[in-house]
Parts: structure tokens; C-alpha cells; sequence
């Protein structure tokens, strides 16, 4: 049942994200903004939490699951830290992540020449 | 007058957007990278026996390993312009606008080039969901405060 609904999940969230880019004069970097902000709304009240638990995988990949990462950091050390729990917690989730991605893009830049 | 002309025949060379295809593909791709992604994730569990937080960081940088690769030998731009945000609203458009980024401005040079530009793509996303992860946490933290 779980793979189906991540892959419902993941196929909807890409289809409304293609509807929004052929009907509207909006570029893939708007998109993926605005997608990130909603995740972000979505996991204030713990929208998107129950996604994740129903949809598992298909939850996580979309980039609205990059703006709940940060906000879940955020608030997972506001109980131990008070306010100042915000600024420290907001990368925890997706340091590995966003690391990843800067670690194989610039190894990857030494050894590849651009195609065109 | 020249310019209702010119529109005219850009409107009429304009190619026929064929909307509910893309959509439809959109979502096949998109679907099936989630459903790889779930798939991942079980087997991950399994076959390391993580948990299953753990396993989620191990799927993703899955998923961004293979997107830069794709992005560095070349043809994941091709895959992009077939399925669009089937591929560029996952996690894996994230790594591959951060690739072809470094790739691109390699020849300017380690600092100028890779370093400055690196982020011209994915910086959005990381700006606008810190800015909006850390305005609706204030929200809720308040709310707790206050409740």
C-alpha cells in the first residue's frame, strides 16, 4: 500500500508543479521556492508529518520534504534551547544532504568538461 | 502596428505546447522516482538494518549521487528536457542545478567560477526555505509559549 501512495504522492506533487509551469509564466526556480515554502507551512502543524508516515519514501523526495527538514530541525531543539533553538536546529536534517550535494558537484567539476 | 504584426507570426510559429502530455509524464516520472525512493528506503532498513530516519539519508544521497553523476556525464539534461518536473522537483533537481553550475563555470577558474556560482541555482531554495522554515517556527514556538 505505501508504494503506491509514494508513488501517487510524488507523481501529484510533480504533476501540479508541471500544470503551474506550462499555464503560467513562472520558471522551474519559482516553482521550487514556492514548493519549499509550502513544505515549510505544511509541518507547522504537522501536515507533513503524516505524509511522510503514510507515503514514506515518496514524502521525502520532493523538495516541499527539504523545507519540512528545516523546520522539523528548527523546532526538534526549541524545547532544550528555547528561541535560540531555531538557528541552531535548522540544518540538522539536511546537512547530509545539502553536504552531499556540494561534495559531488565539486568533485564531479574537476573531473568533467561541460558538453557543450 | 509592426509590433500586433510581429506578434502575430511569433503566435503562429509559436510550437503547440502539448500541456497534458508533459503533465503526464511529469507524473509517471515523478512517480516512479518516488516509488524507487520508498523501495530504496525498505531496502536500506533491511539490508543494513538502520533505522528508518537513518535509512532516509542514505536514499537521498542516493538519489543526489546519482543526479550529479547523470548531470556530469551529460545526459541528464536530455532526461530533464523530456520528463521536466518529473525530474527537477525531487530531490534530485536540487543536486543537479548545483552540477551543471560547477561544471558550467569551471573554466572561470576554482574561486570565481565553481565557488561563486555554485549556488546561483539552489541558492533560492535554500534561501526561501530558511527564511520561511524560520518565520513559521517562530510562529509555532510562540503559539506554544503562549498556549
Amino acid at each position: 500500500m505505501i508504494y503506491i501512495l509514494s508513488f501517487l504522492f510524488c507523481g501529484t506533487v510533480c504533476l501540479i508543479a508541471q500544470v503551474i509551469l506550462d499555464n503560467t509564466k513562472l520558471t522551474p526556480g519559482h516553482i521550487t521556492s514556492i514548493f519549499v515554502v509550502v513544505g515549510a507551512f505544511l509541518d507547522t502543524f504537522g501536515i507533513y508529518d503524516m505524509f511522510i508516515k503514510y507515503c514514506g519514501g515518496g514524502a521525502l523526495l520532493p523538495i516541499t520534504s527539504f523545507g519540512h527538514s528545516l523546520i522539523h530541525g528548527a523546532l526538534s531543539k526549541t524545547p532544550s534551547t528555547g528561541f535560540i533553538g531555531l538557528l541552531m536546529g535548522m540544518f540538522d536534517l539536511t546537512a547530509s544532504g545539502i553536504t552531499a550535494a556540494i561534495v559531488f558537484s565539486f568533485v564531479f567539476s574537476l573531473f568533467f568538461k561541460p558538453k557543450n | 502596428m509592426k509590433n500586433k504584426k510581429y506578434e502575430a507570426i511569433v503566435e503562429k510559429h509559436k510550437p503547440e505546447e502539448k500541456r497534458v502530455q508533459h503533465a503526464g509524464i511529469a507524473f509517471l516520472t515523478g512517480g516512479i522516482l518516488g516509488l524507487c525512493g520508498e523501495l530504496l528506503l525498505e531496502g536500506y532498513t533491511h539490508l543494513f538494518d538502520l533505522s528508518r530516519s537513518e535509512a532516509t539519508v542514505y536514499m537521498l544521497v542516493t538519489f543526489i549521487f546519482l543526479a550529479s553523476l547523470f548531470t556530469a556525464l551529460g545526459f541528464f539534461d536530455k532526461m530533464v528536457s523530456f520528463a521536466r518536473c518529473g525530474l527537477l522537483i525531487p530531490i534530485t533537481g536540487f543536486a543537479h542545478s548545483m552540477t551543471s553550475a560547477a561544471i558550467e563555470y569551471r573554466k572561470e577558474g576554482p574561486v570565481y567560477g565553481v565557488g561563486s556560482n555554485l549556488f546561483k541555482l539552489a541558492g533560492t531554495v535554500i534561501l526561501y526555505g530558511v527564511v520561511s522554515a524560520w518565520f513559521f517556527g517562530m510562529i509555532r514556538y510562540l503559539l506554544e509559549m503562549g498556549g
